[in-house]
This record gives structure tokens, sequence and C-alpha cells, in this order.
């Protein structure tokens, strides 16, 4: 491309300013459609948006708060919903730190080293993606369930894994499993190894390489994995539902969404799912951050 | 042969031991252990038993409808995602980067929220329902909601996987061939459309392999009748709540298989598409 322009540079030189710009608007108009079908096309795109996510969207508000603040307030602090809470937060604050560090693991040895295997490996860390929530949470119960493969060995010791706490953590672990994995996997594969060579030539320790070269250079790749696992960490929905099975004594946020809505209290349901929104909400807007910090990050890196 | 196989190359970075452990040890406890139970579970209980839960008239008609829906709902994908990738990278418009961002909310919104949403907006007082209940359109209770519902759950697919493609496109491309007299459609059709096709073909088939297993929103807009508005992961549910688990693990193989194949399909695609990008 380089070549092309150092040639063309000189006669374009002696062109005149006024036939240079007729020359960009007719290569404008002979790459870019006419403004009416350009209005056609970003009217019919907004409109599929607007019909099949911007509506779903807004309409959580509104009947939200329908019957007004006070139902709002009550619905979002009520017992049960705090509890939900509680335990959303609860199963995030395990599974994300869980999912975190095998990310960091996986993606080292896979980006920083060259194995056999190593597209299997890629491939395997994908399965959970291609693995249906119900059959997640299924996956569970057949090892962990009063007639699975350790229930027997668990009732013994009193240990309760499904219908508790510790199979919603599994559950929850299974499907977020290779969020912050990928992320990291691509964002260092794009960095290569020479920045922590170097390092360990000039006399660094592998931790010190570790931690004063690789951790800065992908802590917003880091980020943006662990905030996507979060996300779907506090919504999981399916799998969490299996291993519940609607009898646990305390719901996750998204199950209580689904029990209020199951008996017709669409004011507190939605109430409730309106706090799950606004973390997609935040989790989107510092998705944009991190992506342009990432962005840039990976520039310098590579650069 | 075998002195020179070696299983990793060498490298002056330390830590691959600890750390492929770790993730292979991770990766074996939380998910490899615990879906070969799924297929241990099959396999204990015979063949005969398990073709005949597997592929009961009840299952078979979940496939039916499951697959159907899917592949509906990633059809229309392709066509609305390519449209809005399209739009994005080549337009400029008042609130494009918040448009943009709104794309991933199906990512970020909790599917059991969206349900309820679609299930609101669509039914029959919703704010859009109302207006096909008029036009005698009955979505709740109806494969329609289904293929809704998959739809909006796999929207962010084919955008985004197209959305790069459109970006790294060489204008010196369309350039040549509207200057060798190319029309505006001629130059999309038979310049651009290849570069873009094997990249729509990945979306597609992730938003497909996205559709088959989705239960969270489906279940608030359609109520699990048998033969009629019952998909597969909502079977394999009632299965577990009747206390059937060879019947829940029989169906749950049977879409398993189908979902690691389509893996395997969209690796084979990703690795074609690259190629094609660099070619």
């Amino acid at each position: 491309m380089n070549d092309s322009t150092s040639i063309v540079a000189a006669p374009r030189a002696l062109e005149s300013e006024k036939s240079r710009s007729q020359n960009r608007a007719a290569v404008r108009r002979a790459t870019n459609e006419p403004v009416g079908v350009q209005i056609v096309l970003i009217a019919l795109a907004l409109a599929f948006l607007g019909l099949f996510l911007l509506v779903p969207l807004a309409v959580v508000f509104a009947e939200a708060f329908r019957k007004g603040w006070e139902v709002y307030r009550a619905s979002i602090t009520s017992p049960e919903a705090l509890a939900a809470i509680k335990l959303t937060l609860l199963v995030a604050a395990i599974t994300l730190p869980l999912n975190t560090l095998f990310g960091v693991a996986a993606a080292w040895a896979i980006a920083k080293f060259r194995f056999k295997g190593k597209s299997v490996l890629i491939t395997l860390i994908d399965l959970p993606f291609a693995v249906s929530p119900v059959i997640a949470g299924l996956i569970f119960v057949l090892l962990f369930g009063r007639q699975g493969v350790l229930g027997e060995w668990l009732m013994a010791r009193d240990w309760k894994i499904i219908f508790a706490v510790p199979g919603i953590v599994l559950a929850t672990a299974f499907v977020t499993f290779p969020f912050v994995a990928r992320e990291l996997i691509a964002f260092m594969e794009a960095q290569g190894t020479e920045e922590e060579e170097a390092a360990m030539v000039l006399g660094a320790s592998g931790w010190q390489a570790f931690w004063r070269v690789t951790i800065p250079n992908i802590k917003w790749g880091l980020l943006y994995g662990i905030i996507l696992c979060n996300a779907r960490a506090m919504g999981e929905f399916g799998a969490v539902s299996v291993v519940t099975g609607h009898v646990a004594r305390t719901n996750t946020v998204p199950l209580q969404v689904e029990l209020l809505y199951g008996e017709y209290q669409f004011a507190a349901a939605f109430a409730v799912a309106s706090i799950l929104t606004l973390v997609g909400i935040v989790t989107l807007v510092i998705k944009r951050i991190v992506e342009v910090r990432a962005h840039s990050q990976l520039k310098a890196g590579s650069g | 042969m075998m002195s020179t196989f070696r299983f990793k190359e060498r490298s002056v970075l330390p830590g691959f031991g600890l750390s492929l452990g770790y993730a292979l040890f991770y990766l074996s406890i939380l998910v490899l252990i615990p879906l070969s139970t799924l297929f241990w579970k099959a396999g204990s209980e015979g063949w005969p038993h398990f073709v005949s839960a597997a592929f009961s008239p009840q299952a078979v008609a979940s496939y039916k409808l499951t697959f159907g829906a899917a592949l509906l709902a990633a059809t229309v994908n392709m066509f609305a995602g390519l449209l809005v990738a399209w739009v994005l990278v080549r337009y400029s418009f008042w609130g494009k980067s918040l448009v943009d961002a709104l794309v991933d909310m199906p990512f970020a919104l909790p599917t059991a929220v969206g349900g309820i949403a679609l299930a609101t907006v669509y039914g029959p007082n919703g704010w859009i329902g109302a207006h096909l209940a008029k036009l005698g359109v009955n979505v709740i209770q109806t494969p329609i909601g289904i293929v809704i519902a998959l739809i909006f759950i796999s929207l962010p697919f084919v955008v985004r996987t197209v959305q790069p493609v459109l970006q790294e496109l060489d204008a010196q491309l369309e350039e040549a061939a509207s200057s060798l007299g190319a029309s505006r459609w001629m130059t999309f059709r038979r310049v651009l459309f290849p570069y873009i096709w094997p990249a729509l073909l990945t979306g597609t088939t992730l938003a497909f392999a996205r559709a088959i297993g989705e239960y969270g929103s489906v279940i608030f807009i359609t109520s699990n009748i048998p033969f009629r508005t019952q998909i597969t992961p909502q079977l394999i549910y009632t299965r577990l709540d009747e206390y059937d688990y060879a019947g829940a693990t029989a169906i749950a193989v049977v879409m398993l298989v189908v979902s690691f194949a389509l893996l395997l399909g969209i690796n084979a695609l990703q690795a074609w598409s690259r190629k094609r990008m660099r070619g």
C-alpha cells in the first residue's frame, strides 16, 4: 500500500485542490450507498433493535414502577429479595476468583508456550458455552443428587450439595467457566512473550516477571473477562434452577424473579428484575470503557 | 522417532507445568468429570432403554420444535445481524455508539429477565402484543413466542462476528470494483459478500448453537405443553421433576452430541474464516 501511494503522490501534488475534492466525492459515491438507501437501512436496523431489545428493556422499568415508588421500594427491600441478593452476591464472590485463577493459569500455559494438543485444550475450555444450562444443572444432579453417583456417600456424611448453596456455586462456575480464560488467551497471545523473556534474561524470577510484566500488561483484558463472567454468574437461571429444584430455602435473584412472576406478583417480579437489569447496564458501560482501554493497551503492547 | 518427539517446545519462561497442571485439574473437576457422568449414566441404562427414552414421540416432537425454532431464529438473525453490523460499521448517525452498546444487551441481561419482559411486551395486553392480537397473531403459548425469545437471546452473535470483518475490509476493493463499472449491488454481491460470508455463517451457527440450549427466556412465554410448545431443555427439566433421571439423561445426551458437533463445526468455520481473511 505504501508503494502505490508514493507512486501516485507526485502527480497528485500537481492536481488542483478542487479536482482532488471532486475525486474524493466520486470515490465516496462509488463506495457508499445513496443517502436514501442509507436512511432506509438505518431505519430498518433500528426498528429491529427497537422491537427486540429496546422495548423489552424499557418494559422492565415501566412494569417495575407501574404501582409507584413505594411498591418498588418495598419489593426490593423485602426479606426474600434481600436474602436473594445476598445469595447471588455470595455465589458470584466464590465463582469469580475460582474462574479467574483458572483463566490466568490456562492463558499463561496456552499463550506463552507451544505444546502438543493446545487446540484440543482450547476447544475443551469452550465446552461449557456449548452446553445447555439445563444440562449443566443436570450433570451435577447426576453426580451429587440423592440418586447420584456420590449421593449415598454424601448422605452418609450429611453433606448437601444439590438443593443447597454448593450446587448453585458448582452450576454457576460451570456455565461461566470459559469467560476469563477466553479473553485472556486472546489477549496474551496478541502480546507475545518477548517482554517476559526480556525480564527473565535481565535476572527477574518467574513470579517477578509474572507480577511486574504480565499482570500490568493484561489488566484490562482480565477486567473485561471478569465483568462478563460476573454478569453471567449473577444472572444464570437455567442451571441454577435445575440444581435447586424449586425446593431450596433461599433463591438467587433470577429464581426470585421467576417465583414472584409465577405468583402473579408482576410489579414485584419486575422490581427485582430491574436490579439485574441495572447490573446488566452497568456491565455494558464498564465493558465499553474497558474495551477502549484494552484495545489501546494491546496496541501499545504489540507496537 | 521417539527421541525427537517433544510435548512442549523449549522456553526460558517458567511455570508451564504449574499453570497447565492447575488448568487441567480445574477443567477436569468442574467440566470433564461431570460431563462424562452424563455419558456413563446413559450407558449404564443399556441401549434399548436409551433409544426408547431418547427417541420417544414426545422427545422427537421436542427436537423438531427446538431445532426448527432455533433455525428460524438464527436465520432471522443472519439477515438482521448483517444489516445491523453493516449500518454500524458503514454509516454514521446520531446515537450510534449507544446502539452499538445496546446490541450486547442480551449477553448482559439474565435470560429470566428477558423472558418476563418479552412475555409482557408480546402478551395480549402488551405494547406490541396488543397490536399483534388485533391482526390475529398470538405469540404467547405458541411456537412464534419461542422463536421471538430465541431471536432475542441469540441476536448479538451475528452482529459481533460480522462487525470486525466489515471493519477490516479493504476500501480499495470496492474502489476497484466501481472503477471497473460494477454497480453498488453487484459490488456487494460479488466482491464484499464472499469476504463476509464465512463470518456470517460462523455467527449464524453460533446463534443456532446458543438457541437450541436456551431455557430461561422461553419458559415464561410458553407453558411446556408436550407436542406443542415443549422445547427439549424443558422436557429434560420435566423428566428431572418426575425423578426420571435415565429419561432426562438420554435426551440430554442427544442434545449434547448435537452441541459438540456444532462446536467442532464452529471451530472449523472460524479457521476457514481466518484463512479467508488472510488470503
